[in-house]
């Protein structure tokens, strides 16, 4: 049956406007949501609802298996499963607001528990399951995680060594049918809940989802975002991914990452499309065969996993079938020309790159479905949201001309538009001037109107997608006793975007070396798993610093990429 | 070269790219990135490594091949006899 041919209670593109209106410029959007009498949660919106309007056997999921298993979750299940998972919560004990976090990669349990706790009125943080135990537990730490949802495997490598210093922590929930000691087994423990469940009638501008987001200096900081944000998932989804119900739509992403949970289960599911889910990690054939084999139309990834196409050529891609594809849609670093010519080539249409951030929990500037993609740019502001480019004037913050380079910025006022850092209030506020969000992005707009990423304006580097401060980086090397000081820089590569790389100088008593580089990269690696840990680390015998003993990491970076050295009238001491 | 000796050689390409693994610890089953916890950056970090060692170039369609340390040794041994 074809979902789209049934009748259909959202609006199509082109149908929802976001501009217009009396009173709120939003107001046009609230149609591609349902309510709840007295509430608005997302986890309604994202099923139940459509349940109650009779698409309970659309299918939700289509989970595909590292082992070749193919299982599939309708909507219905979806409800279910989600209201199991609410009761069981409810079950332990839990209260509305308290923070579930996941760690666990794409299987079913995560869907059960990202909905299932907004449905109970918890709060829903990912984290990256590729982290080191570091990383995680400082995110536990700041977020006062109560409930953790893993493997048994990550149970047992990364957070058994630390669980007990962790008092917030009250469940830990295992996937599968056995668990560790001092954990619950999910299968048995979900076959037990009931699956009746009525949604926690949260408000619009009760907490929802943290995700947490890298800092140039401290810790990591938890982004917050309310119920009411499933307005802007749903809309951007619709307009600038085409997420129509009853399409088959293929998001890459990672789910402990932003975009793993906004357009990897909300907005999709509030859609009511049908998702395509793959367990496995990137594996070239693997997907190319996915997306002929599912019938993929809309495909959301990222630049890493497109060049990694690119490297295997187009001879790979030869044998494929990609028919059914009717849009390509890219983020998490900006999208380079070559990568979007390939895809015209392969697919054969465009990647259309897009741009946001876990600060703006939507997408804000693409390359929309109809429009005339410009390689290497980032497109223009969806419908209903104003960005500029800003430069420090004379009387505070002016708008730049077109091709002029500046800091990109929007007004926040769009639903999805974080509503703080976790106790972190001041540096919450530092993201705002003049009535703008400051993102923190350099870019320009040309004279058409599109805009181009030109870098961060602070050191934080992006990696493969991810946004990593070097701070947190820097913190686990000096913890290596033959590391006196440490700088960490992300350098350009061809296929991450960037990769981290770390300069160090050494305690009295170590030689530099080969063996200590290795020795000093095994410790970041445990520490903060591979996709963070520095891939090379240089011995120095001096850092360069500022008078006030700051390690200036800008100046190592332009050294790196041969540029200019900049102002380097605050320098007191040189590298050597 | 032996299958031990390819093996040997692998693990200290292994080694190099994910200094955390203990090379006495690795068994032929053990996955890259599942078990040994290797991203696709190191494994393609890895791939160029075997490349400039070996001569044996691995495309990306060939990575599945190269996904637990027997298939990877089975896979640059057959190569390198082919040569």
């Amino acid at each position: 049956m074809d979902d789209r041919k049934t009748g259909d209670e959202g609006p199509r593109t082109g149908e929802v406007s976001a501009a217009g209106g009396e009173g709120s410029r939003w107001a046009g959007t609230e149609k591609l949501v349902s309510g709840l009498s007295g509430g608005l949660n997302i986890a309604h919106e994202a099923a139940d609802r459509h349940v109650a309007a009779g698409y309970g056997a659309q299918t939700a999921i289509r989970w595909l298996g590292k082992d070749g298993s193919r299982s599939e979750l309708s909507y219905a299940d979806l409800a279910a499963l989600s209201s199991k998972f609410a009761n069981l919560l409810r079950a332990h004990g839990l209260q509305r607001g308290d923070s579930v976090y996941s760690l666990i990669g794409r299987v079913p349990e995560l869907y059960a528990c990202a909905l299932g706790t907004l449905k109970a009125g918890l709060v829903y943080t990912p984290l990256f399951a590729a982290f080191g135990p570091e990383p995680i537990r400082t995110r536990m730490e700041i977020g006062a995680a109560r409930v953790l949802v893993t493997t048994a495997a990550l149970y047992r490598r990364k957070i058994a060594p630390f669980r007990d210093q962790l008092p917030s922590l009250k469940l830990v929930l295992v996937a599968g049918g056995e668990a560790p000691e001092g954990c619950v087994a999910l299968g048995p423990a979900l076959e037990r809940a009931g699956e009746n469940f009525e949604t926690v009638r949260t408000g619009a501008e009760d907490p929802a989802l943290v995700h947490f987001t890298s800092g140039t200096t401290g810790k990591p900081k938890g982004v917050v975002h309310v119920h009411g944000a499933v307005v802007y998932h749903a809309y951007s989804g619709r307009i600038a991914l085409g997420l129509e119900p009853g399409a088959v739509y293929w998001c890459t992403a990672d789910p402990g990452w932003v975009t793993g949970t906004s357009y990897g289960i909300i907005a999709p599911l509030v859609n009511r499309v049908t998702m395509i889910v793959d367990e496995a990690e990137f594996d070239v054939e693997r997907w190319y065969g996915i997306i002929g084999r599912e019938r993929v139309e809309i495909w959301y990834s990222a630049p890493t996993a497109i060049r990694m196409m690119m490297r295997a050529g187009a001879e790979a891609a030869a044998p494929y079938d990609f028919s059914s594809l009717t849009f390509l849609a890219s983020v998490g670093e900006p999208l380079n020309p070559e990568a979007v010519e390939w895809s015209r080539k392969v697919f054969p249409q465009p990647f259309h790159d897009n741009w946001w951030q876990s600060e703006t929990g939507g997408i804000m500037i693409a390359n929309l479905p109809g429009m005339a993609v410009k390689p290497g740019s980032m497109g223009k502001p969806l419908p209903g949201i104003t960005a500029a480019i800003l430069k420090q004037g004379n009387g505070g913050l002016a708008e730049c001309g077109a091709g002029e380079t500046g800091e990109l910025a929007l007004r926040p006022d769009w639903p999805s538009v974080m509503r703080g850092y976790l106790d972190e209030e001041e540096r919450f506020r530092k993201c705002f001037a003049g009535g703008w969000y400051l993102s923190g992005d350099l870019a320009t707009r040309d004279e058409e109107g599109y805009y181009w990423f030109v870098g961060r304006k602070d050191d934080l580097i992006k990696t493969s997608g991810h946004l990593i401060g070097p701070f947190e980086v820097e913190s686990a090397l000096i913890e290596h006793p033959a590391v006196a000081e440490a700088a960490v820089i992300g350098v350009p590569d061809e296929t991450a975007g960037e990769i981290v790389k770390a300069y160090a100088t050494l305690n009295p008593g170590f030689e530099p070396g080969e063996d200590l580089e290795r020795e000093v990269r095994a410790h970041a690696r445990k520490r903060l798993g591979a996709a963070v840990a520095p891939r090379a680390i240089l011995f120095r015998n001096t850092l360069p610093k500022t008078r006030s003993g700051k390690i200036m990491r800008r100046l190592l970076k332009a050294r790196e990429l041969g540029l200019p050295e900049g102002d380097i009238s605050t320098l007191e001491s040189d590298e050597t | 070269m032996t299958q031990t000796g390819m093996r040997a050689l692998f693990l200290e390409e292994l080694t190099r790219v994910a200094p955390d693994i203990d090379p006495a610890e690795v068994s032929d089953t053990d996955h890259l990135q599942e078990d040994l916890e290797l991203d696709s950056m190191d494994v393609l970090n890895l791939a160029a490594a075997l490349h400039q060692r070996l001569g044996i170039d691995i495309p990306e369609a060939d990575y599945a091949q190269i996904a637990t340390v027997g298939s990877a040794v089975r896979y640059l041994s057959a190569a390198a006899s082919a040569d």
